[in-house]
């Protein structure tokens, strides 16, 4: 608690930053938060309870937290991979594909998705290969993951890269002047350290791809039941109009996002605790 | 310091003054509209501006903003101060009316429903037709795959589900069954369903989905006129459904910025002469007899049944089949 104490604080200025902080996140995060809990609250819980476990709606929220963690893991593999190559080696173009991870960050989500669709259209370049092996890809929920992993792709870049840096190869020559082979001081000195960071960007990405809309509308092919996720069904309760369904919805989504995003910086604060013990 | 304050009142004063004076020689509406319009609009405001300023020596500025009729009606009920509507079905202009915008009784205030123009529901088909596809009963047929956005999410789609419906119904031994039926079927051969006619056209037309896109009739002239008749071609069936998309006065928007007159007169330039024959030209079916005469392409004879006279209004429409466990969700259980 000392450190709370102004005297004893080396930085000036806490109680400044600190009242910007809250009021910043107050007006950004938490008032429109609160507006939509508020908003269900007054619809009565017997309606949003229907719209929240009617048959499309559970179709939706299936697809969404599936494609979503896909689409998560896909990119926890291969970003690892792309960081670790862009990180560790030092190669001609290793700028330009450093600066194309940040695409789909800056790609309105609709061209993404049209240009998604048109390659793996059966009529598309990718697409029509993949038909001739027997995999539909565009309107089908691999379509879905498809354009979810694009979006996903810069957070578990982005994260790790920073913390890849600050790993000294120093400590993997160490553990291998100590007898450890590759895969070893891989496993038991890279990753334990990377791990946190490794954790926050998929979770960023598995939230990221859980709200989105505009790149996926275009692939999935929107058929109810099979590649409908739920935003696009809050947007069609919007259409008719339905407010209470449409925020019944997107409150579901809310809480379970926020109780997977709670489950994951545990598993975080577990694993860099390890970590540091090791 | 008294020096100073004198400098800013007299700035007031002029700016007040300035903007006054503005007020009263120009006016700038604002027309919401739904998607496919937007070219029509654009002639139609420039058409307009120029008799308001010859009838009455001021300038009026007109924007026009376009979306999803159902979003469009939505972000005027969320404040946007649109001075008029022009949407894709009176059940969006209805929910403007329900939050209080526009005074109840809106559809008889104009003549014609508050439809100065009107549109019906026809094929699209590949060049050569080849699947030979001529009526709605041939959409069903197994292997034809039909394109079509979604009855939920897009105004366009719900007159191409009810044009399906009504012409089930109106076959030897129809019934709500068999339409339902029919239409069941329909959908079956549905591989995708975008959330807006746009996008439907896009799967049909860029990625050469499906053997026929259900269009507007005067997004069909447009696919056709802009891809050439060597790439598609327009199938009229039998019978359709008359598609009216109707126009508004938003009655609190125009009050508030006293902007009723001006935005009384863009609407009644939509049945005028010129207005008519700039709907043609953009492939609306005029109301006049004189405007479809002098239309630059010729809109076919087909029998149309009306949203009022086959389903009871939007109202009852919406609520037996797009509503939540409506007939379209049965479709899908």
């Amino acid at each position: 608690m000392i450190r709370f104490q102004k005297r004893h604080s080396v930085l000036p200025g806490f109680g400044l930053t600190l009242g910007f902080s809250l009021f910043y996140l107050c007006l950004v995060v938490l008032i429109p938060l609160a507006a939509l809990a508020l908003k269900a609250a007054s619809f009565g819980w017997e309606a949003i309870w229907h719209a929240t476990t009617a048959p499309r709606a559970l179709a939706s929220y299936r697809l969404t937290f599936g494609a979503s963690l896909a689409a998560a893991l896909v990119n926890a593999a291969f970003g690892l991979v792309v960081a670790w190559v862009l990180v560790r080696y030092r190669f001609p173009g290793r700028r330009v594909i450093d600066a194309l991870v940040d695409l789909p960050f800056a790609l309105p989500t609709a061209v993404a998705g049209i240009a998604l669709t048109s390659l793996y259209a059966e009529t598309g370049w990718l697409g029509r290969p993949l038909a001739s092996l027997g995999l539909k890809v565009a309107f089908t929920p691999i379509g879905v993951g498809v354009a979810l992993t694009f979006i996903g792709l810069p957070f578990v870049v982005r994260t790790l890269q920073p913390v890849l840096e600050a790993l000294d190869p120093e400590v993997e020559e160490a553990a291998a002047s100590l007898g450890a082979n590759r895969l070893d001081a891989v496993l038991r000195v890279v990753l334990p350290a990377i791990a946190p960071a490794w954790l926050t960007g998929t979770a960023l990405a598995f939230a990221r791809a859980l709200g989105e809309y505009g790149s996926v509308v275009f692939i999935s092919g929107n058929m109810p039941m099979k590649t409908e996720i739920a935003p696009l069904v809050i947007m069609t309760k919007l259409e008719q109009y339905d407010y209470a369904g449409a925020t019944a919805i997107a409150v579901t989504l809310l809480v379970v996002s926020f109780l997977l995003l709670g489950a994951i910086n545990l598993l975080q604060a577990w694993s860099a605790r390890r970590g540091a013990l090791e | 310091m008294r020096a100073r304050t004198l400098v800013l009142l007299v700035g007031v004063a002029l700016a007040l003054g300035g903007t006054s004076r503005l007020a009263a020689q120009d006016a700038t509406l604002l027309n919401v509209s739904y998607d496919p319009t937007r070219e029509l609009y654009q002639e139609v405001n420039a058409a307009f501006a120029e008799q308001w300023r010859a009838k009455t020596g001021k300038a009026v500025t007109i924007q026009q903003s376009h979306g999803g009729s159902g979003k469009q009606a939505r972000a005027v009920l969320d404040g946007l101060e649109a001075d008029v509507v022009t949407l894709a079905l009176a059940y969006d202009v209805d929910a403007i009316a329900q939050g209080g915008l526009v005074a109840p009784g809106w559809q008889e205030k104009l003549p014609q429903n508050s439809c100065p123009y009107t549109s019906t529901i026809v094929f699209l088909v590949r060049h050569g037709n080849p699947k030979g596809l001529k009526d709605w009963g041939d959409l069903v047929k197994p292997g034809v795959s039909v394109i079509t956005p979604n009855p939920k999410t897009s105004g366009g789609a719900r007159w191409n589900y009810l044009a399906a419906w009504a012409w089930a119904l109106r076959q030897p031994g129809g019934s709500d069954a068999t339409a339902k039926a029919f239409v069941t079927q329909l959908f079956k051969n549905v591989p995708v369903l975008d959330t807006g006619a746009r996008g439907s056209t896009n799967t049909f037309v860029q990625r050469g989905i499906g053997d026929v896109l259900l269009a507007w009739e005067n997004e069909a002239f447009l696919a056709v006129k802009e891809l050439g008749p060597e790439k598609v071609e327009i199938v009229v069936p039998s019978f359709s459904i008359l598609a009216e998309p109707p126009v508004a006065v938003v009655d609190k928007v125009v009050d508030k910025k006293r902007t009723r007159a001006v935005a009384q007169a863009y609407l009644e330039f939509l049945y005028s002469a010129e207005g008519q024959a700039i709907a043609a030209k953009h492939y609306y079916r005029p109301r006049d007899k004189a405007a479809l005469a002098k239309a630059p392409v010729r809109f076919p004879d087909l029998r149309l049944v009306t949203i009022d006279d086959t389903f009871g209004g939007w109202a009852n429409a919406q609520k037996t089949h797009f509503a939540d466990g409506g007939t379209f969700d049965q479709i899908y259980r």
